[in-house]
């Protein structure tokens, strides 16, 4: 009842409240990936805009030209294919390495005076709020062949030969697990700031042990802070272009970066869009999934 | 109980090994930027040279110039309509169009730079032809930027709005007060923290983006991160360690403040609502 007075006003601020966003987000959000998906089916040309319209008019009548050849392309060069495959390998693999590094963070951080939490998450996030790019170039320093952790390393003794890290894939995995640990660590802690202690107390009063108690009630209730931590780290990761271009070297090949070189290289709008449209459809499934439960966390309705 | 406290440690290994990986990237950095070699790896004493180079540097002064003018208006812009937005997602009730709505707000958090940027470009290119419409060039930039920002900061404003007391808007709307009202007079003050702090991550977000950026902006205009992107791939620049020294500085400053003055002003509303409850009894 209350509720409903609460929707009660003026139908035309109303109308202006819900418009003038939602048309922006139609506008510039939506929109693209229509003009996206039309330009995946045109020929390129010379000129601007560099493809061609699909609807043409000839001798009095329109006709609908639709070009399959940049798809074929995606299909008929290996490369793409492997860019692809690639692409969710290193993501995925990134993705665990990062909740095995984040959930024991989040964990302890969650057992902590609610003071020291939030000091604590503090210095979690801050990292992220410095620039992206320079944490990454800042790897750079280290992982060279006459870095810091090669030098480290040969003072110490434990290597003769300076390794080759920067610029092999490995140095990707390292960049995306450090740039977007906080991502994981923050919905993993929210997650687990809300269990209700007494249940863990039960465990223990009826003998569990800590890992036992942790296996059994912990872990199975913070599913929803796994998923839509892996999906924020994951999905980006997948379109990931700064870091495998700064560290990865020529070796480390992922979607992202043919993207960009078919537009910025290649000039190739058609085959640049046919391949975002191809890497959208494989991350529907991840995004929708996603969706879904942030839209539970921005109603209020979480679990 | 021992083992209890055996596994307490153990989170505070975990805890202590993740801040070290956080952390000393960045202080080594910073530590770099004061070494007076070009060889960026080589400490061959303390030097300030850098810092004299960077503020020389024409062009990445105004680059720096051009990214906080972005970014200062896409945080505006990107506050007025992620507040809409958070108010749609939290007050508002069912309507139709809403679980589009809840999708269009979402998916931009997750979407890959590459495809933004990549999706926005087509359509600025193909409404280039609209006479007065910025196809490419600083506000190109800013429209890309307040799209993709404006999800962050609803999701920011929208859990802030949801711990809000009903209540008080309520009372307000018993005693005869319109809504817009009630939002200007009751909701605003209370969530300006959260406003704050929106404002604030759009404006670290646009100042931070270079995929975007790089697509939208066409030839003539470059943000700070495209310079610095350019520079760098190149290898080591020690003028870049100085850069970051600077910004992780002013970021940390600005964190340590922001967060005093937020966590006064929750405790200030936390000790009057206990106030007007104790009146209220």
């Amino acid at each position: 009842m209350k509720a409903a007075a609460l929707k009660r006003g003026r139908p035309g601020l109303r109308s202006l409240v819900v418009g003038v966003p939602y048309l922006w987000l139609l506008l510039f959000f939506a929109v693209p990936f229509v003009i996206i998906l039309m330009i995946s089916f045109a020929h390129t040309q010379v000129g601007s805009p560099p493809y061609t319209w699909l609807l043409q008019y000839e001798q009095g009548a329109f006709s609908l030209r639709l070009n399959l050849e940049n798809y074929l392309q995606l299909v008929r060069d290996q490369q793409y294919l492997l860019a692809y495959v690639s692409s969710f390998k290193i993501a995925a693999i990134s993705t665990l390495l990062t909740l095995v590094i984040g959930y024991p963070m989040a964990h302890a951080i969650s057992k902590m005076s609610p003071s020291t939490r939030n000091i604590m998450m503090m210095l979690v996030i801050l990292p992220s709020w410095t620039s992206f790019l320079i944490r990454v170039y800042a790897w750079i320093g280290i992982l060279d062949r006459n870095g810091l952790l090669n030098q480290v390393l040969m003072k110490i003794g434990l290597i003769d030969q300076p390794l080759q890290i920067l610029y092999t894939p490995i140095a990707a995995y390292i960049g995306i697990v450090y740039c977007y640990l906080p991502f994981m660590v923050l919905p993993l802690y929210a997650n687990l700031v809300k269990h209700d202690n007494r249940l863990l107390e039960a465990a223990y009063d009826l003998g569990a042990k800590p890992w036992q108690a942790f296996m059994r009630i912990t872990l199975p209730l913070s599913k929803a802070g796994v998923i839509a931590g892996c999906m924020l780290v994951m999905i980006p990761a997948v379109g990931e272009f700064v870091i495998p271009e700064m560290l990865g070297g020529p070796d480390t090949l992922m979607i992202g970066r043919v993207l960009w070189g078919e537009f910025f290289n290649n000039r190739n709008w058609p085959v640049a869009s046919a391949v975002a449209v191809v890497m959208l459809l494989l991350l529907l499934l991840p995004i929708v999934l996603f969706n879904r439960s942030q839209q539970r966390v921005l109603e209020g309705r979480a679990a | 109980m021992s083992t209890m406290r055996g596994y307490r440690w153990l989170g505070w290994g975990a805890l202590a090994l993740g801040f070290a990986f956080l952390y000393l990237p960045i202080l080594l950095l910073m530590l770099f930027s004061f070494n007076s070699s070009r060889l960026a790896t080589v400490w061959a004493g303390f030097s300030t040279r850098w810092y004299g180079e960077l503020f020389n540097d024409r062009a990445l002064m105004d680059a720096l110039w051009m990214s906080l003018k972005v970014a200062f208006w896409t945080a505006c812009a990107s506050t007025v309509l992620g507040t809409m937005a958070a108010m749609v997602m939290t007050r508002f009730g069912r309507f139709r169009g809403k679980s589009p709505f809840g999708a269009l707000i979402t998916a931009p958090l997750v979407m890959p730079d590459v495809i933004l940027g990549f999706a926005l470009m087509t359509l600025l290119v193909s409404m280039g032809s609209i006479p007065g419409f910025p196809a490419r060039g600083a506000t190109a930039i800013w429209i890309a930027h307040v799209t993709f920002t404006l999800s962050f900061v609803t999701v920011v404003l929208s859990s802030r709005l949801q711990e809000l007391d009903v209540s008080l808007e309520e009372a307000a709307m018993d005693l005869g007060a319109s809504r817009l009202t009630v939002f200007l007079k009751i909701t605003l003050p209370i969530i300006a923290p959260a406003l704050m702090a929106g404002w604030l991550l759009a404006f670290t977000l646009s100042l931070d983006d270079v995929v975007i950026a790089s697509f939208v902006a066409g030839p003539s205009s470059t943000t700070l991160p495209m310079k610095v992107f350019a520079s760098v791939r190149m290898g080591i620049s020690p003028k870049i360690n100085a850069l970051a020294t600077l910004m992780v500085s002013a970021v940390a400053v600005a964190a340590v403040v922001g967060w005093s003055i937020t966590s006064r002003a929750e405790k200030r509303q936390q000790r009057d609502r206990q106030l007007a409850r104790q009146d209220a009894g």
